[in-house]
């Protein structure tokens, strides 16, 4: 498997052309403030308001390093940098003759053609930032991590297009590996074919299609078992919401009671997608399902999702976080101290898993659902345990409205202004008790030591 | 000796072909021969050789282990002589023959030796090889003057490197300026200066009459009946291809070998790159275009085509480009940017910081553009050549900021 570099990414909608970026730059690499240091470059559009950059784009194919005739450019292998080496560099100038981006620049204060070089992995730019307009992406530590590790599945599972359930499991399971047991009660997961059909399984791990009412005190019950003949494993359930919230609720609540030592992941697309899109205890106010329809006396459902992650927080679960898979490193994170909380007690995790069959929304605008749920504050990325409370994982400084993520998915094409708002009042409230949860743990917490 | 890819040569289009056959075909028997003796190298490097600026062993473009790692086999010092393309075999100078399935032909050029009376008489110069940048360097070690035949690219960099070795030097040029491939007179003017105050004699617009020898050094007489006496001649009147080995082969050649868009010669399985070929000019024809971005990118499509890629783009003709730097200022040359006639010119003169500036438009798109203590993005004023950008609605912008503008340009473009 070929390798994966961080990089920069520059979001031009969100960039006020404020410079800050420019004379950070030009601090770390020239210990000037005059931006003509600068190795980043924003500078206006051509027509009507905006922002362009010009900026090296590392590239994998790099014509600049093509180009080179004294061998002075080079992709480094461990880091994706054009790395230039001034010993080298004759200052001919043919490496800009490679570059369309104007990421290799001749600057004449200092006399040689200068690049980004992503700051050794700390890029002062995005520092700079107040608008988050430059992110740097770290995500390709866990393609290196993870692309060569077994797939714990089968191919060809048959889940939906555009589904991220299925993207979840196996990102899933590959980080838990070959020692796992997996029950998947009723839903999507066994429903595309993991626990098997025709007598073949889909999966790697041994794996049982538990029932919805049971399945985390079988899972509880099996991890014991394998504790008992001195086999290591981690009993992991692959839960839908119905699975976890409705009619499976009551064997969740005991083993968290209990804190078995299981990891219970509910996949939450916010109701029964698998049998026509009925309405479960998560489905948020507002939403088209089949069982709360859209006619002349009900305008979707009319009550409120319950806050399943947070009910979970009040058990005595060890972990519980929530996640989405368009944050994949923040999940990964979270995956990494749930599968260690779970030798000894449970852990919960709630990943949130838009539909694009029983929402109504285009299979290729999954992950674009996803990062807008966070981006609005729909849902929120936390995580819980009892020693330090609750922390947001990735607090949302400037929430878009909720209705940019409202009008992405057909469940909520019906909405009247005034159920938009209403949501949008619904979101604002759960954030602000979320925030008092936080600074409740906050004010538990010792103070570091210094 | 058999190989499914055989690559004759070592240098930018070589390199680049062994790179992209690699990218497509992981395992395909490759092999590169090349007269060489040395590890790649760049001609483009060879007057910094010659300045000591770089050293030989650290200009290496890639070094056993890369060829190693790709199962390239590298066989340095291995000189083809004849192409026999019936029989798909190279012969070598050592009686060896090998079998190709796939052939590129990337030898390059060799120096173009002017018709001199005199020339074949006395010691001289030149400088298309690691050798012969040694050999420079060590007489420039036990010289204390020279003259320098020609003012081109290596012409002029070599000078400069030498009157830096504190060598008396002259350049001759037969042309009215230096540097005339690129540059028109105003901009050569620029460049010609600096050279003077840099103590270098510039005898510009000067037939050589002949040379002859004198002592260990020589004697040049120019047309007008002038002498100039010197302990080292350097001549650097331009190169030709190294075609000489194809002849009897049937393969097509010009003043290069003939190519089409795909670096295909008129045989198959055979393609030719870099500054052996002759392929199709941006503006028509078929040109020699023998700088080294267009080697990269013809070995890149050649090496693309041999191995069958199906995304392989065909090339879009050659454009002249060029960016030097001398004594510490940087001239850059894209396109035609010395053009005369017929063509709409916007130029800003010198300033008086030597800053200049010349844009060649035609029905508001881009021909050319040269600019010396100006930087503008060499490879966003190709490509909007190269796509024939519209430049009629930010003409005047573009005069004024070419940088700025063909960045906000480029920016549109590649998304």
């Amino acid at each position: 498997m070929g390798q994966c570099f961080n990089t920069l990414q520059f979001h031009a909608n969100r960039c006020d052309g404020c410079g800050d970026c420019m004379t950070a730059c030009a601090q770390a690499k020239a210990n000037s403030d005059d931006q003509a240091y600068s190795r980043i470059r924003i500078f206006p559009k051509a027509a009507g308001d905006g922002v362009e950059l010009a900026l090296c784009r590392q590239c994998a194919d790099p014509i600049c390093v093509m180009n080179c005739p004294s061998g002075a450019l080079s992709k480094n292998s461990d880091t994706g940098v054009i790395d230039w080496a001034e010993s080298k560099c004759v200052n001919c100038l043919l490496c800009t003759a490679g570059c369309v981006y104007a990421g290799i620049v001749y600057e004449a204060a200092v006399g040689h053609v200068t690049k980004c070089d992503l700051c050794n992995g700390n890029p002062a730019c995005v520092k700079a930032c107040s608008r988050e307009a430059i992110e740097y992406l770290t995500a390709a530590r866990i393609f290196n991590a993870y692309a060569d590790q077994e797939d714990m599945f089968c191919r060809g599972l048959a889940a939906c297009h555009g589904c991220n359930s299925e993207l979840l499991i196996r990102h899933t399971m590959r980080m838990v590996g070959p020692d796992a047991v997996v029950a998947a009660p009723p839903g999507c997961i066994p429903g595309m074919g993991t626990v098997g059909y025709n007598g073949q399984t889909g999966a790697k791990v041994p794996i049982f299609h538990s029932l919805l009412t049971n399945t985390a005190t079988m899972l509880a019950g099996v991890k014991m078992q394998y504790n008992r003949v001195g086999r290591h494993v981690t009993a992991i359930a692959l839960a839908g919401d119905g699975g976890t919230s409705d009619a499976g609720f009551q064997s969740v609540s005991g083993a968290a009671e209990r804190n078995d030592p299981i990891l219970f992941i509910c996949v939450d697309n916010e109701g029964y997608m698998n049998t026509g899109m009925q309405s479960s205890g998560v489905t948020p106010y507002g939403s088209w399902t089949s069982t709360t329809p859209v006619g002349g006396q009900m305008q979707g459902k009319r009550t409120e999702a319950k806050n399943l992650p947070l009910i979970m927080t009040m058990h005595n679960c060890s972990y519980v976080a929530t996640a989405s898979t368009a944050f994949l490193e923040d999940y990964y994170a979270k995956l990494e101290k749930a599968i260690e909380v779970a030798k000894t007690g449970m852990a919960y995790l709630h990943v949130y898993a838009p539909c694009p069959t029983g929402w109504r929304f285009p299979s290729a605008m999954t992950t674009q659902v996803c990062r807008m749920q966070v981006r609005t504050n729909f849902i929120a990325l936390w995580e819980y345990d009892p020693g330090n409370g609750l922390q947001f994982t990735h607090p949302i400084d400037r929430p878009e409205p909720v209705a940019e993520y409202l009008k992405l998915i057909g469940k909520y094409r019906h909405l009247s202004e005034e159920q938009v708002s209403h949501i949008q009042h619904t979101v604002d409230e759960k954030i602000a008790f979320l925030q008092q949860l936080t600074q409740i743990a906050a004010a538990r917490r010792p103070a570091p030591f210094h | 000796m058999h190989s499914e890819y055989i690559i004759v040569g070592s240098s930018h289009a070589a390199l680049e072909a062994a790179t992209a056959i690699r990218l497509v075909d992981a395992d395909g028997t490759l092999t590169l021969l090349t007269r060489d003796a040395h590890l790649p190298y760049s001609p483009t490097i060879l007057p910094y050789v010659v300045s000591g600026q770089s050293q030989p062993d650290n200009v290496v473009l890639r070094d056993h282990a890369y060829f190693r790692d790709n199962a390239i086999a590298f066989m340095p010092g291995t000189d083809v002589v004849a192409v026999d393309p019936a029989q798909s075999s190279l012969h070598l100078a050592s009686g060896e023959t090998w079998q190709y399935d796939r052939l590129l032909i990337a030898t390059g050029a060799a120096p173009a030796l002017p018709l001199l009376r005199g020339l074949a008489d006395v010691p001289f110069h030149v400088l298309r090889s690691m050798d012969d940048a040694i050999d420079l360097r060590q007489a420039i070690g036990k010289a204390q003057s020279a003259i320098v035949l020609g003012a081109g690219l290596i012409g002029m960099h070599a000078a400069e490197n030498m009157a830096k070795a504190k060598i008396a030097v002259t350049v001759v040029e037969l042309q009215p300026h230096a540097l005339s491939g690129y540059f028109e007179p105003t901009a050569s003017a620029i460049i010609e200066r600096t050279f003077l105050r840099n103590g270098i004699r510039m005898l510009m617009g000067q037939p050589l009459r002949s040379v002859e020898r004198q002592g260990d050094g020589c004697l040049a007489t120019l047309a007008d009946g002038t002498t100039i006496a010197a302990d080292l001649l350097l001549v650097c009147t331009g190169v030709r291809p190294n075609i000489g080995f194809l002849h009897g082969s049937g393969i097509e050649v010009d003043a290069g070998i003939l190519v089409d868009d795909w670096m295909r010669t008129n045989l198959p399985s055979i393609w030719a790159a870099g500054d052996v070929a002759q392929a199709r000019g941006f503006w028509g024809g078929n040109v020699v275009n023998g700088i080294l971005p267009n080697a990269v990118e013809q070995g890149r499509i050649a090496g693309f085509g041999m191995a069958d890629d199906a995304g392989v783009v065909p090339f879009p003709g050659a454009v002249p480009l060029n960016t030097y730097s001398f004594f510490g200022q940087q001239a850059i040359s894209v396109g035609r940017g010395c053009t005369r006639g017929g063509f709409e010119i916007a130029e800003s003169g010198v300033d008086a910081d030597g800053v200049y500036r010349r844009i060649v438009l035609k029905d508001g798109r881009l021909v050319g553009i040269a600019t010396i203590n100006d930087f503008v993005d060499a490879g966003i004023m190709w490509q909007l050549i190269l796509r024939r950008t519209d430049l009629s609605s930010v003409k005047a912008e573009f005069i004024a900021n070419p940088q700025l503008t063909g960045r906000q340009l480029m920016s549109q473009k590649w998304r």
